[in-house]
């Protein structure tokens, strides 16, 4: 295969190694090319410079851009890692690579990307963005003071624009001062280089991401080796060397295939060796583009023409093109291209001082047309951390203001300074200051001589170039964004419809919103809204705001290991291994897995629900209550400070007796509740749902700290100190007298709501607890966790001739909804009081408590809030789903329909033999006896309100068996 | 006053405890490399922990420290001893006192005769947490991709301890060694997520 | 994410907190002293400016301690203020 493009490594031996040779294929037909090359370099290398076709208009495109700033040529990756959306000039060539061209959209392929992407989170004192030679004298100056430093190019070798051209630093081409430079960087110890990494958000407090590709560009990575990697960066200073972006022209079709960035001719020759074309012409608004046609001219191409907006182009510039071959038009533009596909040639015509159109236009053969519309400084990095910007005239871009306080500090092209000497000088200073204010003193550097080139004359810019026929709102084929297909009538018809903000007109003619984020388009449409605006500058028009990420990120990259297993933490009981073992279905509360139902063969879940109950109603049960959280609440005013906490009173509670407890937010909605023992009389056990565990310390924290720090009082959390097994039914004082022999567990020695430490048969020790969340016998048997699986197992041992039954969480629900007992989080949503809950009796009228005061309040005492009741569909087997509405049955049915409550649990009852539920009903206890409707799913269910009690509801069974 | 005794003596109770990870001891032996790039993980079960509250300048608190024969750091995220026995500073008037197994009790009741009625908190937390050991000369490098502290030597050292997120569970993270080693004492039901965290972040070097 | 200084641990992310909203709205020393009016401006009423804004702030995964800071709502810049929410006294 022959590279017919490629340059003689004498003319140029440019940064690719021609003594290996990589294949892959586009669009189905074969390329070649070496390590080095990007896939945009190698096409160009072969002469295939045409991209997809325009997204909307199906026009011809070609390759426009070196860089990131590439609004065409996009491509599609299949293999290994299919990936939408890449731009041909960053993807780098590597053996096998398959590419599929793409007008504008990518597919998501369907198949998990199973590639490894990782995040790390470093600190630094200084880090600088971009190793062009600003950025990497930055990184010198501030790396020999010790400072630890992270130096972050997107690019896969140091180098920047410095690559892309023929300067000389110190006598020596700038690629040896770049080795040395990167050779010291290397070895010193806390400086830290990336390449290959994109700098995509900046953020306030010096916060930066970086997104680095670490195999991509290989055929084949390591096993477990991350593919790309996300920075999570926090430094003291940021020192942003982002160069600068060149802008196209606007003129009439000027889309064609072969139209190209002036700077990215310069990269193509001297960084790829490729010459993109042979007849070039070169239109410019400033000096750069001077260089471009002089090395075009020296790597064998001819430049019929140098078109420069300036009608007196800088002498010795002008004088050099000529002399080397090259025609020079002054105070010209190009007005329009021609061509099949490719360009084929050009309209020249002159521009008066106004910049119109002039004399007779005439027509240049090419193939290939370079453009420099001037430079946009890569502000976006320091535009998103906080910094402003401003139009500067003189350098014709949006530059930044000066930062104050920890902003980044800008250097180089990204502040308008084009000349080699300025960009180290300020990289210099720069990095040294950086370090010196990060607490590492050291000295600026003195500035190597360079040669090469030289501040920049004043340029052009022209906005807008006209047509040779009709009015800007005709002009269809004057590309501003030419990604999104956007043009100088699409933003005359935006001004027409009366916008005038650079925003709106953004938003409305799609401009900048392409994956490229309009970088090559944004401050282009600026210059030609400010145009036809007839404003004195660009400036006055605006900018848009530049938004994270820099570069497209894809999203698999944000995930990074957060994925399946490691999404979220799965927590787990000591007793897990034995539910996985038991069969159980699981269900998450919160990030808890707790065992949902243990079902027997051929069981579905209802079935095995009502077995399950049927168990802990008549023998004995047990479920695994490791998860409830668990605080120790310590001190001489322990008592004092849960009396304030909890609606009830906690003060008098004696020592070896527990309470049930509701706490209140101060507006007196219900916050948590829970089981509290008092172990001592300066020692509580306080238990909490399993949700509220971590927010309840929080809150006993922040009254404690903030409120009443007088009170002597600590709370530690000893959630999983202690695993728990409930052990239920009238049958199970008998289980938890075999397992605890030393206890006497008659009702009359060891009474409800009393606790008792023992140790168990199995030598054990444990704290039993004579608790019920079903209305039964029961009692909790609480270890140190780490016996939590050994004393799950016991009771089942010892309870196996009574049939034992493990129950998971849906049988704890049915059971505790049966007796009307709440679920916090579940029947309450933090609009609900004690009181809404029938639950006076926990509301203490003696003390005060918070959330006492709330009770008091207009809209808390009415009589007509949502309440607590019961529901029992008319349809014994019908069952209500939870969340359902409930509306009275004989109001409108058209929309708004009044709503008077929720179905907030719904079960199928074993012990009722048919379906109920608990719901929050407007004015609900009075409306007991009433029929009620709950629209679900197309039909009808009509419930009738009860009381919020099903069984049992003078608690005879909480004794067991001989109360009957 | 009961206390129920969570470190018994007798070897045979003893053998019914099972750790958080006692499932995947080989597992994670399996996974350590040796050599200039290495790293190991592994459990380390059972380690005597008792929480303290104690007002730093208050007599209780020097009663405390002779009572204990360690001195509490007043420090904040220091450590003072050694990893078999060490006070680790968990808050302004919060310590974890760390000894090896079976050490609790010991602990607990030294502590309360020394705080005698003053205010405070002494409390048993030894199978609250268990803790993992992560070691080797890219360890560092391995938490970094799942911790945002800053561990470079210049912030973090052996001898430190810091209460942090580790992927997404609260740990107390505590440097034990230059290699560097680290412990990451985490709450049991948490454990097995942590130890496929720190598998997962060790791959790259483990994988080779 | 916001990086937010803890008094005692020193800088930390974002994610090692939780919110505490508005600082220095004190509990009223007697709840049942208050009109309906107050009790409910005591409750629902904060502040809301662009600028400096004393909030509370709680170190939930680290040393759960509660503090107050100084933020700018417009620039997220944060400053400690000290006594930061009275400090258990040493």
């Amino acid at each position: 295969m022959t590279s017919p493009h490629r340059l003689d490594s004498s003319v140029r031996a440019g940064r690719v190694d021609r003594t290996r040779r990589l294949r892959g294929t586009v669009d189905g037909v074969e390329l070649s090319g070496h390590p080095g090359d990007t896939l945009a370099s190698a096409l160009l290398a072969e002469g295939r410079i045409v991209a997809a076709p325009s997204i909307h208009r199906g026009r011809p495109r070609g390759i426009l851009a070196a860089d990131c700033t590439e609004p065409n040529a996009l491509v599609q990756l299949h293999g290994a890692c299919p990936e939408p959306m890449l731009t041909a000039t960053r993807v780098e060539l590597y053996d096998g690579l398959v590419a599929e061209s793409l007008s504008g959209v990518g597919r998501v392929g369907p198949e998990a990307d199973t590639a490894v992407y990782d995040k790390k989170y470093v600190h630094a004192d200084v880090v600088v963005i971009g190793a062009g030679p600003a950025g990497i004298a930055a990184a010198l100056s501030a790396g020999r003071s010790g400072a630890r430093v992270v130096l972050v190019d997107e690019q896969r070798e140091l180098g920047g624009a410095l690559l892309d051209g023929t300067e000389r630093i110190d006598g020596h081409p700038a690629t040896e001062w770049i080795g040395r430079a990167v050779r010291e960087l290397v070895e010193l110890p806390e400086v830290r280089v990336l390449t290959r990494a994109s700098a995509v958000g900046c953020y306030e407090g010096n916060y930066l991401l970086v997104a680095e590709k670490r195999t991509d560009h290989l055929a084949e990575a390591g096993p477990q080796q991350p593919r790309q990697r996300l920075w999570h960066l926090r430094t003291q200073r940021v020192v942003l060397a982002t160069g600068a972006h060149e802008r196209p022209m606007v003129f009439a079709d000027n889309d064609r295939p072969g139209i190209m960035l002036a700077s990215a001719v310069r990269s193509y020759i001297n960084r790829y060796a490729v010459l993109p074309g042979q007849q070039a012409v070169v239109f410019t608004t400033s000096d750069s583009a001077y260089t471009t046609a002089l090395e075009l001219l020296d790597a064998g191409a001819r430049v019929p023409a140098l078109v420069d907006t300036r009608p007196d182009p800088p002498a010795h510039l002008a004088e050099q093109v000529r002399a080397a071959g090259g025609q020079v038009y002054p105070g010209s533009a190009v007005v329009g291209t021609g061509g099949q596909e490719r360009i084929s040639s050009v309209r020249i015509s002159e521009l008066d001082e106004q910049g119109s159109l002039t004399g007779t236009p005439r027509e240049v053969e090419c193939d290939l047309l370079a453009v420099c519309g001037g430079w946009n400084p890569v502000v976006h990095l320091f535009s998103q951390a906080g910094g402003t910007v401003r139009w500067d005239p003189v350098v014709a871009g949006f530059l930044p203001e000066e930062p104050t306080g920890s902003l980044p500090k800008v250097v180089g092209a990204a502040r308008g300074t084009y000349d080699l000497a300025g960009c180290l000088s300020q990289g210099l200073a720069a990095g040294a200051e950086a370090a010196t204010t990060s607490g590492f003193r050291v000295a600026v550097p003195p500035v190597p001589p360079v040669a090469g080139d030289r501040p920049s004359t004043r340029p052009r810019p022209l906005w807008l170039v006209p047509a040779e026929e009709g009015t800007s709102e005709q002009w269809h084929t004057h590309f501003v964004d030419l990604q999104r297909d956007s043009t100088v009538a699409d933003i005359w018809r935006a001004l027409g419809a009366g916008m005038r903000s650079v925003e709106h007109v953004k938003r409305y003619t799609t401009i900048s919103t392409g994956q490229d984020q309009g970088k090559t388009s944004g401050v282009n449409a600026v210059g030609v809204i400010a145009d036809a605006l007839m404003a004195g500058s660009p400036g006055e028009v605006g900018t848009t705001t530049h938004r994270p990420p820099y570069t497209p990120v894809p999203f698999a990259l944000m995930a990074g290991r957060d994925r399946g297993g490691l999404h979220d933490p799965v927590r787990t009981t000591p007793m897990h291994s034995w539910h996985v073992a038991a069969g159980a279905v699981f269900e998450d509360v919160g990030q808890w897995k707790r065992a949902r139902y243990y079902p027997r063969a051929g069981e579905d879940m209802d079935a095995a629900v009502q077995r399950e109950c049927l168990a802990a109603r008549t023998g004995v049960a047990m479920q695994d209550v490791s998860t409830l959280g668990r605080i120790e609440v310590v001190g001489p005013d322990a008592p004092e400070f849960l009396n304030r906490i909890y609606t009830n009173g906690f003060a008098k509670l004696p020592v070896g007796k527990a309470r049930y407890g509701m706490m209140c937010t101060a507006d007196g909605m219900v916050l948590d509740d829970g089981v509290s023992m008092r172990l001592a009389e300066d020692r509580y056990l306080m238990s909490t749902t399993t949700g509220g565990a971590a927010g309840v310390l929080d809150w006993l924290e922040e009254w404690l700290q903030t409120e009443w720090p007088h009170l002597g009082v600590h709370c530690t959390s000893v959630i999983e100190q202690w695993a728990a097994v409930a052990v239920v039914g009238p049958d199970s004082r008998a289980v938890v007298g075999r397992i605890a022999p030393e206890l006497d567990v008659s009702a009359e020695a060891f009474g409800f709501m009393e606790f008792r430490d023992t140790v168990l048969r199995s030598g054990v020790p444990a704290r039993i607890c004579r608790v019920s969340f079903s209305g039964e016998l029961a009692y909790e048997v609480n270890v140190p966790a780490w016996y939590g699986l050994a004393v799950w197992e016991e009771v089942a041992e010892a309870g196996a001739d009574l049939g034992i039954t493990p129950y998971g969480t849906e049988t704890m629900h049915v059971l505790r909804a049966e007796k009307g007992f709440v679920i916090v989080g579940q029947d309450t949503d933090g609009t609900v009081t004690p009181l809404d809950l029938g639950m006076d009796w926990v509301v203490s009228r003696r003390k005060d408590f918070v959330g006492k005061r709330s009770f008091a309040r207009p809209d808390t005492a009415r009589t007509d809030r949502k309440q607590l009741v019961g529901l029992l569909p008319m349809d014994p087997q019908q069952q209500l789903p939870e969340g359902a509405h409930l509306v009275d049955p004989d109001g409108p049915r058209q929309p708004p329909v009044p709503m008077l409550g929720h179905v907030t649990s719904s079960y199928r009852s074993a012990a009722l033999g048919r379906t109920f539920a608990l719901a929050l009903v407007a004015d609900g206890r009075r409306r007991v006896g009433e029929v009620l409707c709950a629209p679900a799913g197309g039909t009808d269910i009509a419930v009738e309100v009860t009381k919020p009690i099903f069984y049992d509801e003078e608690g005879v069974r909480r004794d067991g068996r001989q109360y009957e | 006053m009961t206390v129920v005794s969570t470190n018994e003596s007798s070897t045979e109770v003893a053998g019914l405890r099972r750790s958080p990870l006692a499932g995947r001891r080989d597992e994670l032996a399996a996974a350590g490399v040796e050599g200039l790039r290495g790293v190991r993980l592994g459990e380390e079960p059972f380690l005597s922990q008792v929480n303290l509250r104690v007002l730093p300048a208050s007599p209780a608190a020097a009663g405390v420290e002779q009572a204990l024969g360690t001195i509490l750091p007043r420090e904040p995220n220091r450590v003072t001893g050694d990893e078999h026995d060490a006070a680790l500073w968990l808050g302004p008037d919060e310590w974890l006192v760390v000894a090896p197994d079976g050490r609790a009790d010991g602990i607990v009741e030294a502590a309360r005769t020394a705080m005698a009625d003053s205010p405070g908190s002494v409390v048993d937390v030894s199978a609250n947490r268990t803790t993992l050991r992560l070691a080797g000369p890219t360890s560092r490098e391995v938490l970094e991709k799942v911790c945002s502290l800053d561990l470079h030597p210049r912030a973090f050292r052996s001898g430190q301890c810091a209460q942090t997120l580790v992927g997404r569970a609260q740990v107390v993270l505590w440097q034990v060694g230059t290699e560097p080693a680290y412990r990451l004492m985490v709450r049991g039901s948490f454990a097995d997520y942590l130890a496929d965290l720190l598998l997962d972040a060790m791959a790259e070097f483990t994988h080779r | 994410m916001l990086q937010i200084r803890c008094p005692w641990c020193g800088d930390r992310e974002e994610t090692e907190f939780r919110y505490g909203g508005q600082a220095h709205v004190d509990y009223p020393r007697d709840p049942a002293a208050l009109d309906d009016r107050a009790w409910g401006e005591y409750l629902f009423v904060r502040d809301n400016p662009k600028g400096e804004f004393a909030e509370r702030w709680v170190h939930t995964a680290g040393c759960r301690r509660w503090f107050t800071t100084v933020r700018d709502t417009a620039t997220n810049q944060m400053r400690a203020e000290l006594p930061s929410a009275r400090k258990p006294v040493m």
